[in-house]
């Protein structure tokens, strides 16, 4: 299995080194990454190429690295039914970077593209009807991006004078906790309680 | 309402399109969908769903808790059947550490995810049969899938949210009891789907309701990127369980069966016939099972020690105070495990970083990608049809919204 994908990767970046900057097989899955700007003749070589066919998109999705300048990775997972592979094609974007949307290569790319906008807040170039997907009609902010909070900013009631629901600012009764239970001898960073006299 | 009064010669009025919200307390609906549909009359002009009402920020949660507090969440994804989703989560933690399940846990796996199976197409077929108008289905098949959850209780301790495949493994092993009453199960259980077969299959009502309703051709299963049902009953005999075997299913003797029109009907009877191999495969697992004994979970960094062990040994404790709070480390590296779940394909793009939380965790939910088709497959139907196609498409707002 991985020596035929290793053959796809060599043959992908062979028949488009323009737009491949690096490929690899680990955990028996094809990673390539390419570079963002000529996404759309990419994908669609993908999709009609007769050795790679993958005409399924499965999944699209982004992950957050804040600390790289290219803060985003998106990932697209594809599956080719006729041939028995999968894919996934990564490419590492800037926070104010638009993408090419892949919408006319698959319209599946509809939704998902609309939850990254909404996740994220990843621009997507070309996409008919980018608007958010699963958070509130209203939202503000994107809630997977790492340093959105976990418990948000505003908070829902149904206030009983005004017979409606009202939005407020959230107001927790105590802090948010946040059990780290990593080793301090295996990478932990913060200063256990009482530690910091000793520093001194 | 629906226009003013234009031109009194001929008594014509302008007819302007009529928008409804369908949802989100619609019983057809299956959750919380509004669908906001543009109508010409009866005809559906346009789909417009509006998912989220029921968006938890499941992935957000993820990356703030260890991998093992993680695996509960994903029995609140699909609530219909709960254990495939966890098999997903653990096949993807296994597969970054490089861990081999027992064999025992193995079958296991096996057995309880076609059981999930069953949970899920007996709701699906008779809420779907309710949803066109017959009520009895959905009594015989609650009463089915109540047994169904004894087993799951028996075998996890909770009827719904098991949390009972970890990664290693499985949780606790199977009573004897357990595994002859199952069996036992797996002998009356075809007589029910026949009853079920008997009321729908050729019922007059039910065809007309169902019959070159929502016609889904292979290019368009393709380009919406569908899975399971969606595509066999449009034809193609794509089946992961088949294609891409996890776990043990290669040594496992069962059918796939396709669609030939890609219709609700069709996709119906794949899944009446789905809950027959199910039974097979079922069958065949218990044989395996009463002659494969053995550990179910693979002891190591990933799973507790064993009770008696923690008695007498200071390292078995501390292994089992560290795993439970510390949780275990996974090495870093991206993956994406998909499994065969009962709606389709369900995978988890797992990144780990290397500590005890994942950095990123995508669940690809099957019915995502069905209902985001829910405009080009509802459009120039019956606003009546609409309840069809969510039935067909096998909706589940726990995985959609997430």
């Amino acid at each position: 299995m991985s020596e035929a994908l290793r053959e796809l990767g060599a043959l992908i970046e062979l028949k488009r080194a323009d737009d491949v900057t690096g490929w690899s097989v680990t955990h028996g899955e094809l990673t390539v990454e390419v570079v963002p700007q000529r996404l759309v003749p990419f994908m669609e070589f993908l999709a009609a190429d007769q050795n790679c066919l993958f005409s399924v998109l499965i999944d699209i999705t982004a992950v957050d690295w804040p600390d790289r300048v290219r803060r985003f990775d998106m990932v697209w997972h594809l599956l080719s039914m006729q041939r028995n592979q999968r894919i996934r094609v990564k490419a590492a974007i800037e926070e104010d970077q638009m993408v090419p949307s892949v919408v006319t290569v698959w319209p599946a790319a509809n939704w998902y593209e609309r939850e990254v906008f909404d996740m994220f807040g990843i621009l997507f170039s070309g996409h008919p009807d980018l608007r958010r997907l699963l958070t509130d009609y209203g939202f503000r902010g994107h809630p997977l991006r790492k340093d959105f909070p976990t418990t948000g900013y505003t908070e829902v009631r149904y206030d009983e004078a005004q017979k409606r629901v009202v939005y407020e600012p959230v107001s927790l009764t105590q802090e948010y906790r946040q059990f780290d239970f990593l080793s301090p001898w295996e990478g932990a960073q913060y200063i256990l309680p009482g530690d910091e006299k000793g520093a001194k | 309402m629906d226009g003013t009064f234009q031109d009194a010669a001929t008594g014509e009025q302008k007819i302007r399109n009529f928008n409804i919200n369908f949802g989100p307390q619609h019983p057809a609906a299956h959750g919380v969908l509004r669908l906001v549909l543009e109508l010409d009359g009866e005809i559906v002009e346009r789909a417009d769903p509006h998912v989220g009402l029921l968006h938890r920020g499941t992935e957000k949660l993820m990356e703030s808790r260890t991998y093992l507090q993680n695996l509960p969440y994903l029995d609140r994804l699909d609530y219909v059947a709960p254990m495939n989703q966890e098999h997903a989560w653990c096949l993807a933690i296994e597969r970054l550490t490089g861990t081999q399940v027992p064999r025992r846990a193995s079958l296991i796996r096996v057995l309880f995810s076609e059981i999930g199976r069953i949970l899920n197409h007996l709701m699906n077929v008779t809420t779907g049969a309710m949803d066109v108008g017959a009520l009895t289905p959905p009594l015989w098949g609650f009463t089915a899938r109540e047994e169904l959850m004894v087993f799951y209780e028996r075998a996890s301790g909770a009827r719904l949210h098991a949390a009972y495949f970890r990664p290693g493994g499985v949780h606790q092993d199977l009573t004897a009891d357990l595994i002859d009453d199952i069996e036992a199960w797996a002998e009356r259980f075809p007589k029910l789907l026949d009853d079920i077969d008997g009321l729908l299959t050729e019922n007059r009502i039910f065809k007309q309701r169902t019959v070159d309703i929502a016609v889904i051709s292979p290019q368009d299963a393709l380009d919406w990127g569908f899975s399971g049902v969606m595509v066999r009953g449009s034809g193609m005999a794509w089946d992961l369980r088949r294609a891409q075997p996890y776990e043990c299913y290669n040594e496992f003797d069962f059918q796939i069966p396709v669609g030939k029109n890609g219709d609700c009907f069709d996709r119906y009877l794949l899944r009446m016939q789905e809950m027959r191999e199910s039974t097979r495969i079922i069958q065949q697992c218990l044989a395996k099972l009463r002659v494969e004994q053995g550990d179910v979970l693979a002891r190591g960094k990933l799973t507790p020690p064993k009770r008696a062990e923690m008695k007498r040994s200071m390292e078995a404790l501390i292994h089992h105070f560290k795993l439970y709070t510390e949780g275990f480390h996974v090495p870093a590296g991206e993956v994406y495990a998909a499994v065969e779940a009962p709606k389709g394909e369900f995978g988890v793009y797992l990144v780990a970083d290397g500590t005890n939380k994942p950095w990123r965790a995508k669940l690809r939910a099957p019915g995502y990608a069905h209902l985001q088709a829910m405009d080009f497959m509802a459009r120039g139907h019956q606003l009546a049809d609409v309840a069809a196609i969510i039935a067909t498409m096998d909706i589940v707002f726990g995985e959609i919204d997430r």
